[in-house]
């Protein structure tokens, strides 16, 4: 679809633009509708942009699977981390208010945290499986 | 009113999933049952699914199924069923049964209704102090269900993993880069 140069030209305005706006729905979660989850969705959506004009080698070629791959583990592995930590520093597993010496900032610098990595693995989860599914061919 | 008008074009738009055989019409109708959907939620003052079911299942799922079609065939085979009074009945019965059960269920709103008395007071009178948050949706997910947060999210994990051992990687390979122009065309061929 290089060919088109409306489309190229429009994507190449949203692309940036879908990928703002999965940060403000990421880390603005707290104070508007949104979070980890549907900030990851929207961030994929504007990669899936990218791979519908551009094609799914230019795509790769941006993020390669294996790293999608590594990403999705290290969302899930960054929530549990945020466990242990509250874990060590005496409190109960998630227990977020031990992280900082305000508790009410540690529960917010904790919930940012895990949003982040629930964020992470959405969207690397959702690109992979979006790559697994574009790149089979037609037997 | 607009509620009327949403349940009444999900009704429709559900009918027409279950009708049409060309899967592409299917997967266009399913987006918008999603839409339609995330529209009630936001009427119901649930935005954060709002936006989940909106960007999940208009967005990524029309997406993973629109590469399903191009993978196999566009039109629904159609089999030669007979109609069953069996089933018929079935269906009315358990239909019948869910309506009944619908009886018993609090009035819309009610403020004594079990979902309200138990837990829901503390959570939207102490979480502003203790968690110091304005979103109540944020603060019972992440940190009053944190450890259901993390078995979604593992779920999640678990999923991918489960699709990629089945599905493959879907990596593009390198060497196919050399040949230059007839990529596409043998790609397609195959």
């Amino acid at each position: 679809m290089n060919q088109y140069i409306v489309l190229r030209v429009v994507s190449k305005l949203m692309i940036p633009v879908i990928m703002i706006f999965a940060l403000y729905v990421q880390f603005h979660g707290e104070y508007s509708p949104g979070g980890g989850f549907q900030a990851g969705i929207v961030f994929t959506a504007a990669f899936i942009v990218y791979t519908l004009l551009f094609g799914l080698e230019a795509a790769q070629k941006a993020v390669p699977p294996v790293a999608a791959h590594i990403l999705a583990a290290s969302g899930v592995l960054l929530f549990i981390a945020f466990g242990y930590a509250s874990l060590f520093l005496g409190g109960n597993f998630l227990e977020y208010k031990v992280l900082l010496p305000n508790d009410q900032a540690g529960e917010t610098f904790g919930i940012i945290g895990i949003e982040l990595g629930v964020g992470i693995t959405v969207a690397a989860v959702a690109l992979s499986l979006f790559y697994s599914f574009a790149g089979r061919e037609r037997r | 009113m607009i509620d009327i008008v949403l349940l009444t074009f999900l009704v429709v738009v559900g009918i027409a999933i279950a009708r049409v055989r060309n899967l592409l019409a299917v997967t266009m109708l399913t987006g918008i049952y999603s839409l339609l959907v995330a529209m009630l939620f936001v009427l119901l003052d649930a935005v954060d699914v709002a936006l989940t079911e909106a960007a999940v299942g208009a967005g990524l799922l029309v997406i993973l199924m629109l590469a399903t079609i191009s993978l196999t065939t566009r039109k629904e085979k159609v089999h030669a069923t007979r109609q069953s009074i069996m089933a018929l009945i079935v269906v009315t019965v358990t239909g019948a049964a869910l309506i009944y059960a619908t009886l018993d269920m609090p009035r819309f709103g009610d403020p004594q209704a079990p979902a309200h008395v138990h837990l829901s007071p503390r959570f939207t009178q102490d979480s502003p102090t203790e968690i110091g948050i304005p979103n109540m949706v944020t603060s019972v997910l992440a940190s009053y269900r944190g450890i259901d947060t993390l078995g979604e999210a593992v779920v999640i994990f678990a999923a991918a993993v489960g699709v990629l051992l089945v599905l493959g990687t879907g990596t593009v390979r390198r060497r196919r880069d050399r040949k230059g122009e007839g990529v596409e065309e043998a790609g397609e061929k195959s």
